[in-house]
């Protein structure tokens, strides 16, 4: 929840702030939208180049075509974050990178969509592959953006629950007798 | 609250606060017994919890490290987390879903019943259901079972819907809302369920039972209770008679303490509960205490489990409303025709976005994995769940090299299924996808067993002390001051989710040890 917070505010601020790539006074790295709707800066523990393929790996890895990449980048965004604080974790994904980048000796970021799939498949089992794969199944769907999208309303209690707000609304197959599923007891 | 003194050796010392521990804490505070509580988790109130999976797992489950072998699923998938259980006040009854099921006849005669099963190691229990039936019908008075004591069942979410359609046109009978501790209306000073679908992150409207908030201040409001959160208990120790003495734990400042008792009970789940005694082994004892007949840790039981969920066209917003909405019992009986011995119950369960993530198919990636989660508020889901086969090679030891933050050897879980269970859980996934199909759905997706919630057998119940770890009142063989309160005690574990069983144990326990008191036996 924190992270999502954070988030938010760094990206809010690069917006509100009238701050772009090129005008910022940040020399980290920054990942950017093509049309700098968004922004998110790194740590510099990741250069630019592990960031971009980063970013490229994690949406090959799992991929929603309607997703905007800014949802795989704050997953680049933890991965920068893990980098900062464990540099096992910054020698890994550098060299990890390194590997896609060498095992068709085309830069991974200028492959296809499907030879692109076949090195992250030749790689599958790698320590490198794993740390990707492991933190964007958790940061990726643990984005309240992200939930909109895929349908689920997060939270409930704040607004009293689902048994006033349709817990019980499909209506496209028949209702269960009372027996089976009493009326909720008002 | 009682304070009682660390030497004075006339409580009985609890290990554990979760359904077992806590209640029997309870049962013997109302008896006017002193207790000691010693709970390695915080103490948390409804007013903690949060409707968020990822912060709700940080914040209750028991996530120090364990490590896992054995061809089962679970030690590829999770290797350092073999089971979902909390460490905190209330134990795993925050977590739990709330469905309480009693076992059946039969179940409790397993070794009779099946017969004798390659690689099991069966073994009735020293107690039948009729001796159990009347602490059943305590239990479900004092946790508000639905569909028992003139409760009416809870109403039916849109995971129930599908459900209910699809199994009532494959011809299944038994379907309906379950019987559930959580309060279709308010009862006993709990609310009624705000269909929330958070049951697993601690239930916010405090309409779930858990001992954190019905049997833990009951027992203190009679000023005989001593609860201790944050202390992690290290070994169990006796006197030259062999009799319990004395419990020594890590305190919440971090301190080593030692309490005096009068009766030990080890109620820290069927993983840390056999831990703590094999790390209790002493001269007299030498393979762990209560450890005569070598079954400590042994016969480690996870319950057969998977999950199926079934695509559709039309939106299902299977996470609103009950996590656990209804199910299906007409597998739950014994009919080895069907290639397995036991039954299973299908029940409905559903996560959140996150947990679908993590648990529909852990470790897959890739564009099919992408285009079942986009599905996501078109699935409705059922978790399967049924009897095991108790294996000897199934268990919890030591590890030989690797301590806890307390020096402690961590614990090791080992698990091979059994053909049986393979069996079982081929044909329920079978079932569970067929009453999909019969709904309408597009596509069916056979989801892999998640670490244990139940967990049991591991210091179990048998009528001879070479057989098993405890007697028919949990009290072990070798120790008679030293009791097994929690799902540890199962001679075997039936197809029903344990927790009803598991509180009418100790409700049961808690009377033995009265006695057994009041008579100065113990």
């Amino acid at each position: 929840m924190e992270r999502r917070i954070k988030g938010m505010n760094r990206r809010q601020f690069l917006q509100t702030s009238g701050l772009t790539a090129a005008g910022t006074a940040f020399a980290a790295p920054l990942l950017t939208a093509a049309d700098r709707a968004w922004a998110i800066e790194l740590s510099g523990a990741l250069d630019q180049h592990t960031a971009d393929t980063l970013l490229k790996m994690v949406r090959r890895l799992y991929p929603h075509s309607t997703l905007s990449d800014i949802y795989y980048g704050y997953v680049v965004e933890d991965l920068d974050r893990a980098a900062k604080s464990d540099e096992q974790v910054a020698k890994l994904l550098k060299d990890g990178v390194k590997k896609l980048d060498r095992a068709l000796q085309i830069d991974f970021l200028d492959l296809s969509d499907g030879y692109q799939l076949k090195v992250l498949e030749g790689m599958s089992d790698s320590a490198f592959f794993e740390k990707v794969r492991s933190t964007t199944i958790v940061s990726l769907y643990n984005q309240e953006l992200v939930w909109r999208h895929f349908g689920y309303e997060g939270a409930s209690y704040p607004y009293g629950g689902y048994i006033n707000r349709g817990f019980d609304d499909l209506a496209w197959l028949p209702e269960p007798p009372a027996e089976a599923s009493p009326p909720k007891q008002s | 609250m009682a304070k009682i003194g660390y030497k004075d050796d006339s409580a009985v010392v609890i290990i554990g606060s979760g359904a077992g521990g806590g209640t029997l804490a309870n049962e013997l505070c109302q008896k006017g017994i002193k207790v000691v509580v010693l709970e390695a988790g915080k103490r948390h109130t409804i007013d903690d919890f949060t409707n968020d999976e990822w912060a709700a797992f940080g914040q209750l489950s028991w996530l120090d490290k364990r490590t896992t072998s054995g061809n089962w699923r679970v030690a590829k998938d999770f290797p350092n987390l073999p089971a979902w259980i909390c460490k905190t006040v209330g134990g795993t009854t925050v977590h739990w879903a709330g469905a309480s099921l009693r076992l059946q006849a039969h179940e409790l005669q397993a070794r009779s019943t099946y017969g004798e099963i390659d690689g099991a190691n069966l073994l009735d229990w020293p107690l039948t259901l009729e001796e159990l039936e009347p602490y059943y019908a305590k239990a479900e008075d004092k946790m508000g079972v639905t569909r028992t004591n003139g409760i009416p069942g809870l109403p039916g979410n849109n995971n129930f819907k599908v459900m209910y359609a699809g199994a009532t046109r494959l011809g299944y009978k038994e379907v309906h809302t379950g019987r559930m501790a959580i309060n279709s209306r308010p009862r006993d000073g709990r609310n009624a369920c705000m269909q929330l679908g958070f049951c697993f992150q601690g239930c916010k409207s405090g309409a779930k039972w858990s001992t954190l908030y019905t049997e833990i201040p009951k027992a203190e409001a009679t000023g005989q209770l001593d609860l201790r959160p944050q202390s992690h208990v290290l070994r169990i120790e006796h006197d030259d008679s062999g009799k319990a003495s004395g419990v020594v734990y890590v305190d919440k400042d971090g301190n080593q303490q030692r309490q005096a008792a009068r009766v030990v009970a080890v109620a820290g789940n069927s993983i840390e509960t056999p831990r703590l005694l094999l790390n209790s082994a002493s001269s007299a004892f030498p393979d762990g205490l209560a450890n005569s007949s070598g079954q400590v840790g042994r016969n480690y039981m996870r319950h057969m489990t998977g999950s199926v969920y079934g695509v559709f066209d039309k939106p299902v917003n299977a996470y609103r409303g009950t996590t656990m909405a209804g199910i299906v019992q007409d597998e739950a009986h014994n009919d080895p025709a069907r290639g397995f011995v036991g039954g299973y119950e299908m029940e409905t369960l559903f996560l959140g976005t996150p947990f679908m993530a993590a648990f529909l198919d852990p470790g897959a990636w890739g564009a099919e994995f992408a285009g079942d989660m986009d599905a996501y508020d078109h699935m409705a889901g059922m978790w399967l769940v049924g009897e095991d086969m108790p294996r000897e090679g199934n268990r919890i030891t030591l590890h030989d090299s690797e301590t806890d933050q307390y020096g402690m050897p961590i614990p090791n879980v080992h698990f091979d299924d059994h053909p049986n269970d393979i069996a079982m859980r081929s044909h329920a996934y079978r079932q569970g996808s067929a009453v999909y199909e019969a709904a309408g759905a597009t596509k069916t997706i056979e989801t892999p067993p998640y670490p244990s919630t139940h967990n049991l057998g591991t210091c179990r119940q048998s009528a001879k002390p070479a057989d098993g770890v405890c007697n028919k009142f949990g009290q072990s063989h070798d120790v008679a001051n030293l009791f097994i309160s929690d799902g540890s005690q199962f001679t075997t574990g039936g197809a029903e989710n344990p927790t009803l069983t598991i509180v009418s144990l100790a409700i049961r326990q808690a009377d033995y040890i009265a006695e057994e008191m009041g008579r100065k036996a113990i």
